[in-house]
């Protein structure tokens, strides 16, 4: 907020200095069309009082998947007599950033996406959102859904947030083509990996598609964290900030893996989108890429089938869990009875169960409950949902845990580490350990 | 005579209210909030909850703010001196009477109308080794050719710097330009009556005389130094690893991805102050020059 107003100040004293087109008259242009589309989104969320019961819904889902998946919560909360007004904006960092501006400037839409974990709990902790536990009692979601999903949107036995779906980061997405034309398949132990890794590399194909942003380092490495070291480290780490098993030699296995992987992936790898990346292995021109299951809308958008044309894996053998995330919406204070019914409504269309097999089965998410038809869950999903039987399987994904702020600093630790060939693993041990103390705290 | 006058001051002055309004609220309130807000514990909402230097304790001990200082210093130093003399160069090739000079003026300001996300977007592509000059060249039929500076730690700051010089040299040669236009053509008939060499002339007389552009240039340039971000974004996402980070990229990536606004506004905060610090003795020099009755 200071930054926008700071941006004005910069561009409008350059304007009045100079004439003509320059950059900064440029990036305020872009600046001022952001405010303005601001603006008009402000506007957009006055108040209705009109028959239908109208909810403004904020979120990011842009993508074509994405956008097609939220139409389904969208026609159906029209036919159950609301009218859903649409404010998406694309990038989650950017959608958050205009949902925080848009409810401490006292202007929230009737409700908005978040990821599970701790992005909103300033939010509830300044008493900005609807307390929802009645909702929630009613309609027993403590039964139908899992346990670690009730506790990451209760704070203080109260419940917060309507979860609406399960993603998983820690997916392997495998070319069945690359790895026929090496002539071999997916390792069955960790011993396995680099020789299969090397026999992809022999064959002319780049073995890992990686596209080095930090994020997508960061689902590489808990990937590997995850199954090389086991669910169970896993959890000590990120669960219970327990800095002795991140001095210890599983986590130490895992930083010389990640470390060594440096030489299997291609040049262009550095800064690369992560769609862009899983599009090697759509092709062909990469072994596997490790990704979220949102993965899967590209393979499905170029036709590409599971089986036949790619496979997925949650590891290397099994000793890793299902690192688990998703999206729920939290639903902000307004004036006025009518929009706390549409909200109200909100939640029940979102969480009915047809809309939710629906939603999901679009979205290539999994249900967040577990009394539907999950038969058309696909194969990948299918994985995903006997690992969520198994309570000891069930990893929360670090934005459950730790703050967006420690969050960065380990994406920043990574960065560095991934970059230099040279980087010491004790110091980014260190790091590590420093930062996930740091947030316990 | 005075009576009218000030009355018609004291109608401007009141006419010019608002506007000293917007710059006390707007301008230096949200300053000062800034400031204030880098002494508090302040995450993804504003908060009052003061912590001292905490934050700044803290800034001072991340990697990452003194790699971002580093980067700046390294870019804004090469940029701006490449920028010059390029953009000069080019204002004395197109001040010698040449054919097509419209045509040229063109072509060589017209980066200048894109902003630096374009201006990174493209380049991003021409210096990724897996499809831009590298691979060209290499298809050509020299195999051995490398440019991968993008992808090289050591070497990916100096990426920013051709992307920056790419697009903003023709900034400054229109500005040079316009100042060669203004230099009397009697100094070059007596230059040349005295027989000093042209390179001479340009560089103990003209660029005395261009003074006023080349400030007007290195502060348009500096700023763009200073508030590099959408450059860096579209270019290299501050990568690879940490390589290319820039304290602008900073402050946003807290601001908003992170929701640590106490950390980015002592961040912004640190900047202010420094820019203040280079800034305000140059400007005094600058303005001190001109008031004992120099040129412009």
């Amino acid at each position: 907020m200071v930054k926008e107003i700071d941006y004005i100040k910069i561009s409008r004293t350059k304007g009045t200095t100079m004439g003509g087109i320059n950059r900064e008259e440029i990036l305020m242009k872009k600046i001022a069309s952001w405010l303005v589309t601001s603006t008009i989104l402000v506007a957009a969320a006055a108040p209705a009082a009109a028959d239908p019961l109208k909810a403004e819904v904020m979120h990011w889902w842009t993508s074509g998947g994405e956008s097609a998946a939220v139409k389904v919560f969208a026609d159906s909360f029209d036919k159950a007599g609301g009218q859903w007004i649409d404010s998406a904006v694309a990038g989650g960092e950017a959608a958050r950033a205009a949902e925080m501006s848009r409810v401490v400037g006292g202007n929230p839409p009737a409700a908005m996406q978040f990821n599970y974990g701790k992005q909103f709990a300033e939010l509830v902790n300044n008493g900005y959102l609807r307390d929802l536990t009645a909702i929630a009692k009613e309609e027993n979601w403590a039964k139908i859904m899992p346990p670690a999903v009730i506790k990451a949107i209760t704070f203080d036995g109260k419940v917060y947030a309507v979860p609406v779906n399960v993603h998983a980061n820690n997916w392997a997405w495998i070319s069945t083509d690359a790895f026929k034309k090496a002539g071999t398949e997916w390792p069955k132990s960790w011993d396995d990996f680099f020789p299969t890794l090397d026999k992809l590399k022999a064959a002319g194909v780049t073995p890992l598609a990686l596209g080095a942003q930090a994020w997508q380092e960061r689902i590489l490495f808990e990937f590997i964290l995850n199954s090389e070291g086991g669910a169970d480290t896993y959890r000590k780490v990120f669960v219970d900030h327990d800095v002795d098993t991140i001095k210890g030699p599983k986590f130490k296995a895992a930083v010389a893996t990640m470390g060594k992987l440096r030489a299997y992936v291609d040049d262009g790898s550095a800064g690369r989108n992560w769609n862009d990346t899983t599009a090697l292995v759509i092709s062909g021109k990469a072994g596997f890429q490790v990704m979220g299951d949102w993965s899967k809308g590209e393979f499905r958008a170029a036709g590409k089938k599971h089986g036949t044309d790619y496979t997925c894996q949650t590891g290397v053998g099994d000793a890793g869990g299902y690192i688990y995330a998703g999206d729920v919406f939290v639903l902000p204070k307004n004036d006025g009875a009518e929009v706390a019914k549409a909200q109200d409504l909100l939640v029940k269309t979102m969480l009915s169960p047809d809309v939710q097999v629906a939603f999901n089965a679009i979205k290539g998410s999994i249900p967040v409950r577990n009394d539907v038809d999950t038969s058309k869950v696909d194969p990948c999903g299918q994985i995903g949902l006997a690992l969520l039987k198994q309570p000891e399987k069930q990893l929360p994904a670090p934005t459950f845990t730790i703050t967006p702020d420690t969050d960065g600093v380990l994406n920043d630790a990574l960065a560095a580490f991934w970059a230099d060939k040279n980087a010491d693993e004790g110091a980014f041990i260190q790091q590590f350990a420093d930062a996930i103390a740091a947030d316990g705290q | 005579m005075t009576e009218p006058r000030r009355l018609r001051n004291i109608a401007a002055q009141i006419a010019l209210t608002p506007a000293w309004l917007i710059v006390a609220f707007a301008y230096v309130g949200t300053v000062v909030w800034t400031i204030v807000i880098s002494f508090t514990s302040s995450k993804s909402i504003p908060s009052y909850n003061f912590v001292g230097w905490a934050q700044y304790a803290r800034l001072f001990s991340t990697d990452r703010w003194y790699i971002s200082i580093n980067n700046i210093i390294i870019f804004g130093v090469l940029f701006l001196t490449i920028c010059l003399v390029i953009g000069f160069l080019l204002a004395v090739a197109l001040d010698q009477k040449i054919m097509f000079e419209n045509s040229y003026r063109t072509v060589i300001l017209y980066p200048y109308a894109m902003s630096f996300v374009v201006t990174g977007l493209i380049w991003q592509w021409m210096l990724n080794p897996a499809l831009g000059i590298e691979k060209t060249v290499q298809a050509l039929g020299f195999p051995n050719f490398s440019f991968d500076w993008i992808i090289r730690t050591d070497m990916a700051i100096y990426t920013l710097v051709i992307a920056g010089v790419w697009q903003a040299s023709g900034l400054v040669m229109a500005l040079m330009l316009a100042g060669l236009r203004g230099v009397d053509g009697e100094i070059w008939k007596a230059a040349r009556v005295d027989g000093i060499p042209a390179w001479r002339v340009y560089l103990f007389i003209i660029v005395p005389i261009l003074r006023p552009m080349i400030v007007t240039a290195v502060v348009l340039l500096s700023i763009g130094v200073v508030k590099a971000f959408d450059l860096v974004v579209a270019l290299t996402k501050g990568g690879p690893g940490l390589s290319t980070e820039v304290p602008a990229k900073f402050v946003m990536d807290n601001l908003f991805l992170r929701a640590n606004i106490g950390l980015a506004t002592a961040a912004s905060t640190v900047m202010l102050v420094t820019v203040l610090a280079v800034l305000v003795p140059w400007f005094y020099t600058e303005y001190a020059r001109r008031n004992r009755g120099g040129h412009a």
